[in-house]
């Protein structure tokens, strides 16, 4: 699957979902459109949605952890004051351009890609992606070896190095595995369309994260991705991320 | 020589004697620090499946529902491991919850007399969500 003729594939592939999914839209009604709510309980999640991201990185303050914080909260993430080894989903990131000295930041997590290096390398198949584009670890089938962790452009990737006493019922880990960002995946199937970081973002009045359903012309992402410019980091790769930034 | 022999035969089987009355005792009895009577299970004529069913399966259901749980995101919340812990987890005396793989406690009761580690709890909580515990 490594060659470039997979991504001709992929293309035609979407070219006729998108046809069988403008089929199925006029099915129902005209001008009535059936959109995706966040999954039920009890049902398989399906590809009728995919979950991203806009970050607007110039409403993203310095200084201001909020997003971090909600996440280690939120996912119980461990301390241990040794941050070379903490497990970390989402770190802010301070980017400058060197010529005008322009200072931007951003906060940079799994990028939840379509086409993702870390579910290529995985011997195991631990490292997956749901049909509604999350990218996760299978922890009951990760053996830790960690090539998802090179593999990845984002350095999105943590390892669990030490023995976790706290286990979160929301977030359970253990030593030896490898995790990062689920967007809040016990939030989404439990029918909270919402990430902590998101949901912080906006308690601390800047409003820089945009969470939603990118396949829904009509959610807060979509809408949002429609009237700023935004692009992907490391386009170049094609990954196609579920994380889109605007302003860098 | 006899005598010597009638003794050690003796010594023999009071100590297995001793040893089958222990065994029984620690299968039957409960001495965990969590107190009879506060988990919810306690007030429950059978669990989620019938309960001689439930002994027997109970690991397949959990790691079945694992699986459609990571891959398919479907949290049926009746057949959830957090479900198990919420409804087994018994209380101390100062109504804190008491980890279901402690000695004495509804996982390690059994799981120790048969020497089978359960390896849900290398990441899994041992003990109801917080949430869960102020709900009751």
């Amino acid at each position: 699957m490594s060659n470039s003729k997979g991504q001709t594939d992929m293309d035609r592939r979407a070219f006729i979902a998108k046809t069988a999914g403008a089929a199925a839209a006029t099915l129902v009604a005209p001008g009535v459109f059936l959109h995706a709510v966040a999954a039920d309980q009890e049902q398989a999640v399906t590809d009728r949605v995919r979950w991203g991201m806009l970050v607007d990185t110039g409403k993203c303050a310095d200084g201001c952890t909020a997003c971090v914080d909600a996440c280690t909260t939120e996912n119980g993430l461990p301390n241990h004051g040794r941050p070379a080894t903490d497990p970390t989903w989402i770190r802010k990131v301070r980017v400058r351009d060197n010529f005008t000295g322009k200072e931007t930041n951003l906060p940079l997590m799994c990028q939840h890609c379509e086409h993702p290096p870390c579910v290529d390398v995985c011997p195991t198949g631990a490292s997956f992606k749901r049909a509604d584009g999350i990218v996760m670890v299978d922890r009951h089938i990760c053996i830790g070896c960690r090539y998802c962790m090179m593999a990845c452009p984002y350095k999105a990737r943590s390892f669990i190095h030490e023995d976790i006493e706290i286990k979160p019922t929301n977030a359970p880990r253990g030593k030896g595995c490898v995790e990062s960002c689920n967007l809040c995946v016990h939030r989404l199937d439990n029918g909270q369309a919402m990430t902590a970081c998101a949901e912080a973002c906006a308690n601390a009045g800047h409003n820089a994260i945009v969470f939603g359903d990118l396949k829904d012309p009509g959610s807060p992402v979509s809408q949002a991705l429609q009237q700023l410019p935004s692009r992907q980091i490391r386009a170049d790769l094609q990954l196609n991320t579920g994380v889109r930034y605007s302003g860098v | 020589m006899t005598s010597i022999l009638y003794r050690i035969m003796a010594l023999v089987l009071v100590a297995g004697l001793s040893a089958i009355a222990y065994g029984h005792d620690h299968a039957d009895a409960v001495k965990g620090m969590g107190l009879e009577g506060t988990a919810k299970a306690d007030a429950l004529k059978a669990c989620v499946r019938p309960t001689d069913w439930m002994r027997r399966n109970h690991m397949e259901l959990i790691e079945h529902q694992r699986d459609l749980t990571v891959r398919q995101g479907i949290r049926v919340q009746k057949d959830s491991l957090a479900n198990c812990v919420d409804c087994h987890a018994r209380q101390d005396d100062k109504g804190q919850p008491v980890p279901v793989t402690a000695a004495g406690e509804f996982c390690q009761h059994c799981h120790g007399y048969a020497a089978v580690k359960p390896s849900c709890f290398q990441c899994h909580s041992t003990v109801p969500s917080p949430a869960a515990t102020a709900q009751r």
